[in-house]
């Protein structure tokens, strides 16, 4: 107990520095788990994917659409359970900074190929009945405080005109990797007015969401359905929904990189900024640690008081700068449109990360000035003017 | 009254970067239990140095040093310690006490290398508070006393664990002529009353007649 009240004692010796040593530290630690949480978000699409389901798209391109006649044809396939489809719609809402992902979709299986959206019986029930409904997030409900019965103006581009869909259920994302900012709406709706305006568009569908019985199944049933429509005008390309999913994001890999490093960077300036505090710390106490050995002091004590004190200083910068991180991560979310990272939180994982770096760190930062001060001659130490 | 502390032809020199510097030559000492030992000479003789190897916190190159039965320049580093923290109570010219600890902290430190409960512990520090007059001082820091004060703070902690010797460096080189005084009447009463062994190194010729007997060293040998 004595003991590391000396250790507290010994941080707080220079109160000015010990504070800004803090204060680095918890801004560096605010920093890593703010772009631990960027990188998290960016790859939310990936870690919410469900491993039972299948996406089979146009094998030239994602633009490209399928026929709608190889639904009941994939839906034959042994270890198939649910097939559904979609189309990104995109349009315009207000103005073109205003996104949030649109889509036709089926409306019932799809439904059903996504259990993680969670809507009230009675809210499913209408939006299932109308033709025009549609059903939106709680997130996206939330941003632009749609209610039940508004009407949502959308300016068509992929498919022009105008569009008008009545909110007719609003879902809950089952937990909070789940995107709460999505909007669809009947397929079928879509697909009459291409059939009345531009009939070579209809009978379309962008993708295919297949939902399998056993997820070890996945390899068997791609293949098996990427063969049944080999050498016809739309070859397919199956994969898992996580593969899909990481496609999107390819492209942006060497930023995600990038980011990953820095957040690994900002460690080491917490240890530059730690470990300098503590060689001065411990040089200026050079005579004390002399005088302690002599006293009879092993170094196994010496070793833990100045370790105690690295990590006293650690914990708490560490301690502060998570607990500031989740009000900063908020903001931030507050800050952006939604959709920009429908998922967007701090993980118990980057938690967990940004504690254990700051352990390591405080042991590394200790390092040098116990190799010193166990190196130190007691006559040397005793000697020593600082 | 049988010798306590037996330094056997100590030989001890130093580096600097190349050069050998020769601090004590074949030094031999006998010191009897309960003696108040003075050594003295001029800057550079060597006293500090055979203190430091007395007290364990220096090693021969050459030679041997027992205290108390036990040849501790046979001893490795851990085994060092925890012998200096059991036998020898070391008082420094310059107080040397923990700025961040009261004065009852500071006398307290030896006691946590020992397996004494909170509550002896407290005894202890207390008891030996007030054998150097600073019972009404424990809660004050280095800072709020006087150099006085602080030196005998020192020598309450140098005694707390009831060592086998007392080594002092020059213990009243950093003090008025009252305070000197004072550190030189309690140094004196730990050993007639608390029958203390004691070997102190001084330049003061009033502090070296406190001691029973004074040896003179001069260029690394003993007069």
């Amino acid at each position: 107990m004595r003991v590391l009240k000396l250790m507290l004692k010994n941080a707080l010796r220079h109160k000015l520095r010990t504070m800004l040593t803090i204060l680095g530290i918890s801004v560096a630690v605010v920093a890593f788990s703010f772009l631990r949480t960027v990188v998290t978000a960016w790859y939310a699409g990936v870690e919410a994917s469900s491993p039972n389901r299948l996406i089979t798209r146009n094998a030239v391109s994602f633009i490209f659409p399928l026929p709608l006649a190889y639904r009941d044809q994939i839906a034959r396939i042994e270890g198939v359970e649910t097939v559904t489809f979609m189309n990104w719609f995109q349009g315009v809402y207000i103005d073109k900074n205003q996104f949030f992902p649109r889509m036709a979709v089926d409306a019932q299986t799809a439904l059903d190929a996504y259990p993680e959206f969670l809507v009230p019986p009675d809210q499913r029930e209408t939006f299932l009945k109308e033709r025009n409904a549609c059903i939106v997030g709680a997130d996206l409900a939330q941003q632009y405080n749609f209610k039940i019965g508004d009407v949502i103006p959308i300016e068509g581009d992929i498919y022009p005109g105008k569009w008008e869909f009545v909110v007719r259920a609003i879902y809950q994302p089952r937990d909070k990797t789940v995107d709460g900012t999505q909007m669809w709406f009947h397929w079928q709706y879509l697909d009459e007015r291409m059939r009345q305006e531009m009939p070579g568009r209809a009978g379309k569908v962008g993708w295919y969401v297949i939902r399998i019985k056993n997820p070890a199944e996945a390899g068997r049933i791609s293949e098996q359905v990427d063969a049944l429509f080999k050498n016809s005008r739309a070859e397919t390309k199956t994969e898992t929904e996580a593969a899909f999913q990481q496609g999107f994001i390819q492209g942006t890999g060497l930023i995600i990189q990038l980011l990953n490093f820095l957040s690994f960077v900002i460690i080491g300036i917490i240890m530059l900024v730690l470990g300098n505090t503590m060689i001065m710390s411990a040089r200026e106490r050079t005579k004390e640690y002399a005088v302690l050995k002599t006293l009879g002091f092993s170094a196994g004590h010496l070793t833990a008081l100045i370790a105690g004190e690295s990590l006293i200083i650690s914990i708490i910068g560490a301690t502060l700068g998570l607990l500031l991180s989740y009000p900063v991560v908020d903001l931030f979310s507050l800050m952006v449109p939604k959709s920009w990272f429908p998922i967007f939180y701090i993980e118990p994982e980057t938690i967990v990360l940004g504690a254990t770096a700051a352990l390591v760190v405080a042991i590394a930062a200790a390092l040098f000035p116990i190799q010193r001060a166990l190196r130190t001659s007691i006559v040397e130490g005793l000697r020593f003017v600082g | 009254m049988g010798s306590l502390i037996e330094v056997k032809n100590v030989s001890k020199s130093y580096w600097r970067d190349s050069f050998e510097i020769p601090v004590l030559n074949n030094i031999s000492l006998s010191v009897a239990e309960g003696e108040f030992l003075g050594l003295m000479g001029p800057s550079g003789s060597g006293k500090t140095t055979l203190l430091n190897l007395i007290a364990g916190i220096d090693r021969p190159n050459k030679g041997s040093v027992v205290v108390g039965g036990t040849d501790i320049t046979s001893l490795n580093e851990s085994q060092l310690a925890k012998w200096r923290s059991n036998h020898v109570g070391f008082i420094f010219q310059f107080y040397n006490l923990i700025p961040v600890l009261t004065a009852f902290e500071n006398v307290e430190l030896p006691l946590l290398l020992t397996p004494l409960s909170k509550k002896e512990r407290r005894q202890h520090v207390e008891t030996a508070l007030s054998v150097v007059g600073l019972a009404d001082r424990m809660h004050h820091y280095p800072k709020q006393l006087s150099g006085g004060q602080e030196q005998r703070v020192a020598i309450a902690r140098a005694i707390v664990t009831d060592p086998t010797i007392l080594v002092a460096d020059e213990p009243t080189g950093d003090l008025d002529k009252k305070s000197a005084e004072e550190i030189l009447t309690l140094l004196e009463r730990l050993n007639t009353e608390f029958k203390k062994t004691i070997v102190m190194v001084t330049h003061d010729p009033r502090a070296a007649e406190k001691a029973h007997l004074v040896r003179h060293l001069d260029k690394g040998e003993l007069q």
